[in-house]
């Protein structure tokens, strides 16, 4: 069925695909807690707002 | 369909929805893709390094579309000083450098047991480097002007220039004689590899695709927020 078995060219394959998990992780997370962050601050209550 | 999204307050709407609907469908395509990926048999001529296509060719061709979305939100945002447009450039830009610098690093990896080194100042990889200095330089250049219009301004003239690096990225492997394959994928009289590699492929650039539709929404949010909290902070400065 698979096949993961990548022979002597694993060296070169699986950092490969280590390399394309490492950045979407990055590229993911970067994007959710800069977006989290701005929204806590727009949604902030002001100083003129009524607590 | 543009049209209904200039207006910020539709965008988040419909941005809510949309990003986690595409982050779904590009979990669930390149689940498909990788699936296919490691059932497919090695290739007879590059053995087991053709599991490296399946992930840099969909890195590679998102370099130049995410540049030309890039290029476009950078043209509308010039012309018709949209707030959206501005924010849409910026969001583009890191994760056309992940991409770009993804379609680099797998791309110098696939060329090591296929070339017999990691690296040649070959018209393709050369293009694609420049390619991913346009996206850091459009980042620092944003990035060192304090005043945001101007930032904004400058930047997006920077990501216009740099269009004209995109057909040359293209037609690199055509116009010159170029150690790097000619495309199998976008060429005259369609792809040109068996369907056991070309399925999985395929798959893998619709995941691609819709994970930075996912990414850039969620970016663009991102930015409207933060355009939304320095002028709540500006009005309580008075």
């Amino acid at each position: 069925m698979f096949d993961f078995d990548a022979g002597r060219y694993a060296v070169f394959v699986w950092p490969a695909y280590a390399v394309t998990g490492l950045v979407f992780a990055v590229l993911i997370l970067d994007s959710l807690l800069r977006a989290r962050r701005w929204r806590r601050a727009a949604e902030a209550p002001k100083p003129e707002d009524p607590a | 369909m543009l049209q209904f999204l200039v207006n910020p307050e539709r965008f988040m709407a419909f941005s809510r929805w949309a990003a986690p609907l595409l982050g779904l469908i590009a979990l669930g395509l390149a689940a498909a893709g990788l699936a296919l990926d490691f059932q497919a048999p090695p290739d007879y001529q590059q053995g087991y390094t053709v599991h490296i296509m399946f992930i840099h060719v969909p890195a590679a061709f998102m370099s130049e579309f995410v540049y030309a979305c890039l290029g476009v939100a950078s043209f509308l945002s010039l012309i018709f000083r949209h707030a959206l447009a501005a924010a849409a450039a910026r969001a583009a830009a890191p994760l056309g450098t992940g991409f770009t610098a993804l379609a680099l690093i797998t791309g110098s990896l696939w060329g090591r047991p296929t070339w017999g080194t990691w690296w040649v100042w070959d018209p393709r990889l050369t293009s694609v480097l420049v390619l991913f200095l346009f996206y850091v330089g459009y980042m620092a250049l944003e990035g060192a002007i304090e005043d945001e219009a101007k930032a904004a301004r400058a930047a997006a003239i920077l990501a216009l220039v740099g269009l004209i690096n995109l057909p040359i990225v293209h037609y690199s492997v055509v116009w010159w004689n170029s150690l790097h394959q000619g495309s199998s994928l976008l060429r005259a009289g369609g792809p040109d590899m068996p369907a056991v590699y070309l399925a999985p492929l395929l798959l893998m650039v619709f995941a691609y695709m819709a994970g930075f539709g996912a990414l850039w929404l969620v970016r663009i949010r991102g930015e409207v927020w933060r355009r939304r909290a320095a002028v709540a902070a500006m009005r309580a400065a008075g």
